[in-house]
Order: C-alpha cells, then sequence, then structure tokens
C-alpha cells in the first residue's frame, strides 16, 4: 500500500497543480492592477491610456494561468 | 462542509448531483454524423450567430446607406447602436493604437474579429444556449490563425524580409545574449502568440461555463435533493449563479475587447521600425 491510499487521499493531482499554475499569475494580475490604480490616482487624465496598458498586461499575465487550466485536458 | 460532501457523492448513483466535465463541450451529434461536417450543438450555435451577425450588419449598413443616399444624417435609435458599437473599434482599438492610416487599413478584420468573439461569447449566457461559441477551440484557433497571418503580412509588407530578424533580434543586445534573446523572441512573437490567443479565449469561456454549471447544478441538487437545512445552500449558490452569470456578460466583452487589442498591438509591433 503506498502512502497517498493508506493516507486516504483520493483524486486528480491536476488540480494542485492548477492551484499551484494560479498563485504566480494572481499576484501578477494584482500588481498590475495596483499599479495603474496608483498611476490613475497620480494622473487622472491618463486614465483612459493607462487601462489599455492594464488590459493588455492583464491578458499577459492571465494566460499562464489559462495555459495551467489547459494542461490536464493536454496531458491526460 | 464534508457531511455535504459526503452528502453529495452518496446520491451520485441516484442522479443527484452532477459534477461539471469536460463532456459538456463534446455534446451529442445531431446531424451529418461521420461525415467532416458533422452538427452538435456548439455547431448550430455558431451557425445561428453567425447569421444573427450577417443579418445586423446588414440591417445596419443599409442604414448607413440609406443615410448616405437621402443625405439625412440624423440617425435612428438602431443606426445609432450599429455606430456606436462600430465607432468603438474604429477610434478606441483601431486609431488609437495604429493611427488612422494604418488603422483604417486593418479595420476590416479587426471589426470582424471583435464581433465574431463577442457574438459568439455572449451565447454563454443567453437562456437556452448555455454554451459559448467559442469554448471548444476550432474557432479560436481560425481566428488567432488570422491573426498571425496579418500580423506577418503586416510586417512583410513593412520591412520585406529583414521583418524577421527585425522580430527575432531586438536592437542593443549585447552579444554575449544574443543567442539567448534570439530563441526567447522567436518562440515568443512565432509559437506563444497564436498558442496564447487562442487559449486565454477558450480557457476563460471554458472555465466560466463550468462555473455556471458547478453553480447551478448544486443549486439543483441542494433544492430537490437534500434534506431541510441543506436547502439553505441552495440559495446561496443560485445567487453565486446569478453573479457569476453578470461576470461572464463582463468576460464576454473583456474577452473580444483582449483578443481585438492584442491582434492591434502584434500589428503595431510588427509595424514598427528598428530603433
Amino acid at each position: 500500500m503506498d502512502a497517498t491510499t493508506a493516507a486516504g487521499l483520493v483524486g486528480n493531482i491536476a488540480v494542485v497543480g492548477y492551484g499551484l499554475a494560479a498563485v504566480g499569475p494572481g499576484i501578477g494580475v494584482g500588481l498590475v492592477v495596483s499599479k495603474t490604480i496608483e498611476s490613475i490616482a497620480r494622473q487622472p487624465e491618463l486614465a483612459s491610456r493607462l487601462q489599455v496598458t492594464m488590459w493588455l498586461g492583464i491578458a499577459f499575465t492571465e494566460a499562464l494561468a489559462l495555459i495551467g487550466l489547459a494542461t490536464p485536458f493536454i496531458f491526460a | 462542509m464534508s457531511r455535504v460532501i459526503a452528502l453529495a457523492s452518496s446520491e451520485e448513483s441516484g442522479g443527484g448531483f452532477h459534477a461539471p466535465s469536460i463532456d459538456e463541450f463534446y455534446p451529442q451529434i445531431v446531424a451529418f454524423e461521420g461525415t467532416p461536417f458533422a452538427l452538435n450543438r456548439i455547431m448550430l450555435i455558431r451557425l445561428f450567430i453567425v447569421l444573427v451577425l450577417v443579418v445586423l450588419f446588414w440591417l445596419v449598413t443599409n442604414q448607413f446607406k440609406k443615410a448616405q443616399a437621402t443625405k439625412n444624417f440624423v440617425p435612428s435609435r438602431f443606426q445609432l447602436l450599429g455606430e456606436i458599437a462600430l465607432n468603438f473599434v474604429r477610434t478606441s482599438i483601431a486609431h488609437e493604437q495604429l493611427g488612422k492610416k494604418d488603422g483604417d487599413r486593418f479595420l476590416p478584420l479587426l471589426t470582424t474579429i471583435f464581433f465574431t468573439v463577442l457574438g459568439m461569447n455572449i451565447t454563454g449566457i443567453i437562456p437556452g444556449f448555455n454554451i459559448a461559441g467559442t469554448s471548444v477551440i476550432g474557432l479560436p484557433i481560425v481566428l488567432a490563425a488570422a491573426t498571425y497571418v496579418t500580423f506577418i503580412y503586416a510586417g512583410v509588407k513593412h520591412h520585406g524580409l529583414k521583418f524577421f530578424k527585425v522580430a527575432t533580434v531586438p536592437a542593443g543586445v549585447p552579444g554575449a545574449f544574443l543567442p539567448l534573446v534570439f530563441v526567447i523572441e522567436l518562440l515568443s512573437t512565432f509559437i506563444l502568440r497564436p498558442v496564447t490567443l487562442a487559449l486565454r479565449l477558450t480557457m476563460n469561456m471554458i472555465a466560466g461555463h463550468l462555473l455556471l454549471v458547478l453553480c447551478f447544478s448544486a443549486t439543483q441538487f441542494f433544492f430537490f435533493n437534500s434534506e431541510g437545512f441543506f436547502k439553505l445552500f441552495g440559495a446561496g449558490t443560485f445567487l453565486f449563479g446569478f453573479a457569476f452569470t453578470l461576470f461572464e456578460i463582463l468576460v464576454a466583452f473583456l474577452q473580444a475587447y483582449v483578443f481585438t487589442l492584442l491582434t492591434t498591438v502584434y500589428i503595431q509591433l510588427s509595424l514598427a521600425d528598428e530603433h
């Protein structure tokens, strides 16, 4: 009997994997948004341009989490 | 909480709680089974949305033509809606990132991408459809391929074959790092860009759909299959489901915007001159 069955653990390791994959992008998106809010507070007249850049930054950062979400389906 | 899970799993055999799985995205084939043109529910939804988009665009542009012909430029409400939608892509995406000249050059593609993605995404929350046309990877791959071809075309047209050097060898990198930077740039520009474009859209839609299914199937389970006090949980999951539906509307718009914006930025990067 191996360790996981002894401990009564069932499920898929991919779940833990996705949890790990979500940590980095989570922090990343938070940083992007927080910095944008800071910048808008300093220079409200740039808000629209900063927001476009913010969405771009979020899109790039978030891609990592979404690749993490895709991997279990690909390597299943 | 463990009691709820135990309850849920004990009911599983008796047709109680159905956890959502990836099978949601492969519904039964309804027509032309066995041929490459097999149609399932998602394909039918896509075809329907294409039809809706064509009709809407035909109606709106027809109004524009009528306004041109009669010189009556006061728009009707319907026409105004079309103008706002089309102008959004034109001014706040194309012109903002590419400038007037290049923006108008690539506007047909950008408008097509924006409204296709938006239309296909929004079916995810329309009752009766309940699944996004973009939640299976085929359509996002087609759109990403269109972007891929376009930004390479834009670059080659602007720089000639030197574009591939401009795109992979940034100026001002010390010689020792050049091989490393070359490999990274090659990967990120020519492989990761289209892959992440397609994956971002699909995965957002898959995650959204799974969340909604989870919320509403849990609601169904709590209301009809659990006893007494647990029925209260149903109200909570229903509220969550409702909130996520609103969130999905936002995501549908946002993903359409992001996809179009990224296409624009990639084209802009291809057109940018060496420094």
